[in-house]
């Protein structure tokens, strides 16, 4: 008994080595370069090869990565990092301020083609101070900035007389981070083994291995053999298919908020939704948690503005308004809109109340949401039709050049609230993306005001009254918050959940030796494991 | 013949030329364009930064310049690159090449060492129940929809018998094992994908070959070898398969470009790396430098399929010769 309990003891103590993580996911990186790319396979792998200077925390704060620490001076207009001193690219040599710089040249130089230049544009000027010290001067305090700095920094002494658009090395990346890169079969798997001398610690997960399937049942089916460790989940596996022995024997499922919403946009410059009254009574008339509870099977929650709920922008004062379909109708009653001939729609001077929600194809998700808005708005009253374009079209002929009357996107909850682009009513030219003309000059005034601040305090009053009045005015119906749902083999121990989610401590994973799966390390493979 | 050949192939040449004409306008046409969809609803992604991007791939020129653009690289055989990820169109072709022509070739392999020997029976066995069973059993094969087909199959072997993996062309430790279980690693994960590949393949050759046996089976020629008193045996395969099967020469030659083509379908379910899903992928982002070579490729491959079929089929026919008259 004794002998027992130390050795489990032990074991509780001392996290083992060793092991591979096989991810699965629909599709495929296409450049390893994270100045280049911009879809989620690219920076999920990349995330793991590099480091920026700062990230956030499991709790979303901003803290250093390869910047030990920061000031700000001179009025919110110079941020001084203080670098680590102990970091080495994969390839031994040592990472400096150089680094960064020539990261921020790379940025700027409208020759590479990179879409990220927009916040580092700002930049008056950033000197190296030291090597282990970058002084970034703004033209004018621009608070998002600091996050703008989560930028993986790339190898300046490998990458100077590069093109960087047509450089090897975005498909044979060197970086700072936890993980090297390894190899790369396109379509297939990318491979990334752990980096003994990370400044932070040893990976305990010997390889990660990023699998692509571009069929979700296929995945779901390699879920079944364990052929795969980690994958997301629809709502239906999840609730129905994933509620058996077995996957609870061998996996472990988690449910987080996801950080994008869904929202029904109105054409604001369409007289119908010119009217406050309108849009808060057709935002009555739509059962949030009745789409929740079919289109999501309940995981999700009711989204009541543009910032990540829980976190210090979301103003949890911002409550959800009521099912309330007699409201709804009163409100459109005051606006001018009644049943005048009897025909079940509502019409004003002569014209029937009607309109067309445009959707993405290819989103299930989307079309069944429209659909039940389409039926509620029915019951007061209003004709609604959906229609369902292809990406490229939706996108070039409908959002750019404002021919809607209604549509149903989703937008992406970064970590930093700021939103300018989205809300600011000088953001409406084409192709920019206030695409609903949204104006209000208290709105205008707080995002610009939000910018100028470092100080959170400062910035969550601007924020939070920001999330009050879009909720009052209604520019959009916000809907929902899906919930990001996941499994994970069991094997894996050292998991915390916290508000940003499951992956900011991978590097604490870690298997235990009796039950790793991977094993294979072959002494006459080409790659050495190096220290 | 030879000049008959040389003639063929100079033809191609202005076919080519209007096929990419046709084919540039049509995806220029085509509303999206390449850039904008990459970084489409970014908000981290500033207008302007968008347009400097169009500027530097060129697409802010006029039509016509864009396409001679076009046109001047490719008689330097450069194709380009792709927008979605920079790399050489060429090289991401070539990549996906092995094994969309390995399943190919063996499922082509499979449906004729299946469907010829069917079709032939069935020619025999013309009105029987054999041949009535056959016909349905080949049309429901035909009529299934891949993917419903490769899941139940899956499902069977891989979860049900654990005797086959599930996805994907390689294990994951692949290249630590020996050259025989290389091999056999390879052939496991093959298996599915050429079989389900294969079976909506066998209703057109079979029907083919039982239709041309059959009418081989009523000319006079095979009268004639009966009425010499031939066995039964060499009267079929000498006499009317040599003839029912010089139609299939025809069926070949029109396969060839179909060896580079690849099913999104099936290619997505198995977690095949194929051509297939490259160019949908290409079609759906616009990657026009991708779309343009797969259109020249099938394009020349078609033709060539065309003239090899001809040629082939002028020296099993003796009666057919051409260039002269």
């Amino acid at each position: 008994m004794a002998v027992f309990l130390f050795l489990s003891a032990a074991a509780a103590l001392a996290e083992d080595y060793g092991d591979a993580i096989v991810s699965a996911s629909i599709g495929d990186a296409r450049n390893l370069i994270p100045l280049l790319a911009s879809d989620v396979p690219s920076s999920e792998v990349a995330g793991l090869i590099f480091n920026g200077l700062v990230k956030y925390d499991k709790d979303v704060n901003l803290i250093g990565d390869l910047a030990e620490s920061w000031e700000i001076r001179d009025h919110n207009l110079v941020i001084i990092f203080h670098l680590r001193k102990n970091v080495l690219w994969h390839d031994g040599h040592r990472f400096s301020a150089h680094d960064v710089e020539f990261t921020y040249q790379k940025l700027i130089d409208p020759k590479v083609k990179t879409p990220y230049g927009g916040d580092f544009e700002r930049i008056k000027s950033l000197e190296v101070i030291d090597d282990y010290t970058v002084k970034v001067t703004y033209k004018e305090p621009f608070a998002p900035a600091l996050s703008s700095w989560g930028m993986s920094v790339i190898p300046r002494h490998l990458l100077e007389r590069e093109d960087l658009n047509t450089s090897r090395f975005s498909r044979h990346p060197i970086g700072t981070g936890p993980y090297k890169f390894k190899s790369w079969r396109t379509q297939e798997k990318i491979e990334l083994v752990s980096n003994h001398g990370y400044f932070e610690h040893r990976p305990y997960i010997d390889r990660y291995i990023y699998r692509v399937i571009p069929d979700e049942s296929t995945i779901f089916l390699e879920l079944q053999t364990q052929g795969v460790d980690s994958a997301g989940l629809s709502p239906l596996q999840y609730t129905r298919q994933t509620d058996t022995p077995f996957f609870k024997k061998y996996y472990q499922k988690f449910r987080l908020p996801s950080f994008a919403y869904t929202y029904l946009g109105y054409n604001l410059r369409d007289p119908k939704f010119s009217d406050k009254r309108v849009r808060q009574a057709l935002n009555y008339a739509v059962d949030k948690n009745e789409i929740i509870g079919i289109v999501l099977l309940g995981l999700g929650r009711v989204c009541t503005g543009p910032y990540l709920p829980d976190t210090w922008a979301y103003n949890p004062k911002v409550g959800p308004a009521a099912f309330d379909p007699q409201k709804a109708r009163e409100l459109l009653k005051e606006a001018g809109w009644a049943d005048s001939d009897n025909d079940g729609w509502l019409d004003k001077e002569g014209k029937a109340f009607e309109f067309t929600i445009i959707t993405n194809q290819g989103n299930e998700e989307r079309l069944k949401v429209a659909q039940i808005i389409q039926r509620r708005l029915k019951d007061i009253g209003i004709k609604v039709s959906v229609r369902v374009s292809e990406w490229s079209v939706f996108l070039t002929e409908n959002i750019d050049k404002r021919n809607f009357e209604a549509v149903l996107l989703g937008w992406a909850l970064p970590r930093e609230p700021d939103n300018y682009d989205i809300f600011h009513s000088s953001k409406t030219a084409e192709g920019q993306f206030n695409f609903v003309t949204y104006k209000n000059e208290e709105v205008d005034r707080l995002l610009t005001e939000g910018r100028r601040y470092f100080d959170v305090e400062k910035r969550k009053a601007c924020y939070q009254r920001i999330h009050e009045i879009l909720y009052e005015e209604q520019p959009y119906m916000f809907i929902y918050v899906p919930d990001g749902l996941s499994v994970l083999h069991s094997r894996f121990k050292g998991i915390r959940l916290a508000p940003i989610g499951i992956g900011y401590n991978f590097i604490d994973w870690w298997v235990p030796l009796a039950e790793q799966k991977y094993k294979v390390v072959n002494p006459n493979s080409k790659f050495k494991i190096s220290n | 013949m030879l000049t008959y050949i040389v003639r063929r192939l100079l033809g191609i040449i202005p076919m080519l030329l209007g096929i990419t004409v046709l084919s540039f306008l049509v995806i220029k046409l085509a509303p999206g364009k390449p850039v904008m969809l990459q970084y489409s609803l970014n908000p981290k992604i500033s207008l302007e930064e968008i347009r400097r991007l169009e500027k530097l791939e060129g697409f802010d020129k006029p039509l016509h310049i864009q396409y001679l653009n076009w046109l001047k690289n490719l008689s330097r055989f450069n194709f380009g690159r792709s927008f979605s990820d920079g790399r050489p169109v060429t090289e991401k072709i070539i990549e996906r090449l092995p094994v969309t022509l390995a399943i190919n070739i063996l499922s082509l392999l499979f449906i004729f060492a299946i469907a010829l020997p069917w079709g032939i029976k069935c020619a025999l066995k013309e009105g029987t129940f054999f041949d009535n069973a056959s016909a349905l059993t080949m049309f429901l094969l035909f009529a299934a929809p891949t993917f419903w087909l490769a899941l139940l199959l899956m499902q069977l072997f891989c979860i049900n018998l654990g005797l086959l993996p599930i996805s994907g062309i390689a294990s994951l430790d692949f290249e630590y094992f020996p050259w025989w279980k290389k091999l056999w690693d390879l052939g496991r994960h093959m298996f599915l994908p050429v079989l389900v590949s294969s079976l909506g393949g066998f209703a057109g050759v079979s029907r083919y070959m039982r239709s041309n046996m059959i009418e081989a089976m009523n000319q006079p020629y095979i009268y004639t070898a009966r009425a010499k008193g031939l066995s039964e045996a060499t009267v079929i395969y000498k006499h009317a398969l040599r003839n029912a099967v010089l139609p299939i020469v025809t069926i070949i030659g029109l396969s060839i470009p179909g060896l580079l083509g690849g099913s999104i379908i099936f290619e997505s379910i198995f977690a095949i790396p194929g051509i297939g899903r490259l160019f949908y992928e290409a079609a759906t982002m616009r990657d026009l430098n991708l779309i343009m070579a797969e259109v020249v490729l099938v394009a020349i491959l078609t033709m060539l399929g065309n003239l090899i079929a001809d040629i082939a089929y002028a020296y099993v026919d003796p009666r057919i010769r051409y260039g002269k008259r």
